[in-house]
């Protein structure tokens, strides 16, 4: 059974593993730094639908046949998914997900469902009531650019500090397993906000949260950095890791030789023309059940904290001039 | 633990690269120029055909919101924009660029609810205080001509 040690961290002790995993992206993912490393892609920003919000309900029911596929699994198998996105009502997920006939978990953590879904999951596989969960998250930059920002072809300027909302999606099938990269431990994080109201710059928002996280991480469990393979953040982008760095160090922990950021993975800032990096749900799905499972199948990673941030903000909340409140939920997992 | 907002917010505005205020003024300036440019080129082809100086003025503006219409659909204008920032914004290519993008945009959610409702989305606020201002510049125009 799940126990809690110190404040925030529940450690798992019946070894819920990630059993398959899939991923999905767009053309600018594919032509990044990782782009091989992607199941699938699709250079039509509208994966053959008619709209943008059609494509990201394709995005996730893509995502998680591929993961299935990978483990010799059907939807049947599948006791229950915890899916969320981006769009209103969480639709991505909702109208992905329909016709798979899985019990249907839906949540909202903005940018951080990831590992929300992937803590749930997680959590309920390691209790024994439920034998196979999947947690899969999407988002398509045209959808949210449409709820969050500007329409596609109206001619503005983005800050340098804006961040590019990655299209993707990423599923993991989580299963009790004896020889697969498992999750060892969780901590939900709280909701932080140090007043940035500034909706172009989402890293600064976050980086309280994805801090304040760590921190009960590292006290909860009395391990320090360099004591796991990599430190990965969700989408703090170049602005919120630096911001990261700095917070953390007047706790006097340095993560900066071992933490990189989703968001700085899957693009290159210098030739993308992302600004501050991506950004999005996807980001976070997509780079975990590829990049990261690759490399634990490679056995270059073994023990990791892997840590989607969001920021849960709405254009209405952006508009009535509210700060943006941030959130980040970490997984430690690790293979033996 | 955790800075103050206010130090926070210090944080922040040192660890947030500027925008490259230089670079957009000269694209901007460049830009914006090259549509007066052409608008003027217009005027002068307008008035070779022999047109009435009422019949160009409104030929100039229609062509250019014309041109900036059809760029928009086909999916360059952003790219212009992107660089050129108020070089595209400010001239009335900005103005066609702001009412058919969203008109785009909204189509998937129906004719009606959809690009009717959304196509003044952004162009909206512009008329509704371009509109406020002409009245106030009415009144004070009349106030000062009484004396």
């Amino acid at each position: 059974m799940a126990k809690k040690i110190g404040n925030r961290t529940i450690i798992l002790e019946n070894r819920p593993s990630i059993v398959g995993y899939g991923s999905v992206v767009g053309k600018k993912e594919h032509d990044g730094p990782i782009g091989d490393e992607f199941d699938t892609y699709n250079d039509d920003s509208r994966f053959g639908e008619k709209s943008y919000e059609k494509a990201e309900s394709r995005l996730q029911k893509t995502a998680v046949e591929t993961a299935l596929k990978k483990c010799d699994k059907t939807e049947k198998d599948v006791d229950c998914i915890f899916a969320g996105d981006l769009l209103n009502q969480c639709i991505g997920s909702s109208f992905g997900l329909r016709s798979l006939g899985i019990p249907f978990v839906g949540l909202y953590g903005a940018c951080s469902t990831m590992t929300l879904g992937l803590s749930l999951a997680a959590l309920t596989v390691d209790s024994g009531a439920v034998n196979t969960a999947v947690a899969v998250t999407s988002s398509h930059f045209c959808s949210a650019e449409r709820q969050y920002r500007f329409p596609l072809e109206y001619g503005s300027q983005r800050t340098p500090t804006a961040q590019w909302t990655v299209t993707g999606s990423g599923a993991s099938v989580i299963e009790r397993s004896e020889n697969k990269p498992y999750i060892n431990a969780v901590c939900f994080g709280e909701i932080e906000d140090l007043g940035v109201t500034d909706a172009n710059n989402m890293g600064a928002a976050m980086a309280p949260a994805a801090a304040a996280t760590l921190m009960h991480y590292f006290s909860d469990t009395k391990t320090k950095p360099e004591d796991y393979d990599i430190i990965i953040t969700g989408d703090l982008g170049s602005v919120g890791s630096n911001l990261l760095y700095q917070l953390l160090e007047r706790q006097n922990i340095d993560i900066r030789c071992r933490h990189n950021d989703c968001g700085l993975i899957i693009f290159d800032l210098k030739k993308q023309d992302v600004h501050a990096g991506g950004s999005g749900c996807g980001c976070s799905a997509s780079v975990l059940n590829s990049f990261v499972m690759h490399r634990f199948e490679s056995g270059d990673f073994k023990n990791i904290l892997f840590m989607s941030t969001g920021a849960l903000m709405s254009p209405t909340s952006t508009m009535q001039g509210e700060s943006i409140p941030g959130i980040a939920h970490l997984v430690n997992i690790k293979i033996d | 633990m955790f800075p103050k907002v206010k130090e926070y917010s210090m944080m922040v505005k040192k660890q947030s690269p500027p925008s490259p205020k230089l670079k957009d003024f000269i694209w901007a300036f460049i830009v914006g120029g090259l549509i007066c440019v052409i608008g003027q080129l217009l005027f002068e082809f307008f008035g070779m055909l022999n047109m009435s100086q009422k019949a160009i003025k409104m030929a100039v503006p229609s062509t250019l919101v014309f041109f900036a219409a059809l760029l928009t659909g086909i999916g360059w204008f952003d790219k212009i924009a992107k660089r050129a920032g108020a070089g595209t914004l400010v001239p009335i290519t900005g103005f066609a660029n702001a009412v058919v993008s969203p008109a785009v945009e909204f189509k998937s959610e129906g004719w009606i609810l959809g690009l009717g409702a959304n196509m003044f989305k952004i162009a909206g606020p512009v008329i509704v205080y371009g509109t406020v201002a002409s009245v106030v510049y009415g009144i004070i125009y009349y106030l000062v001509s009484l004396f």
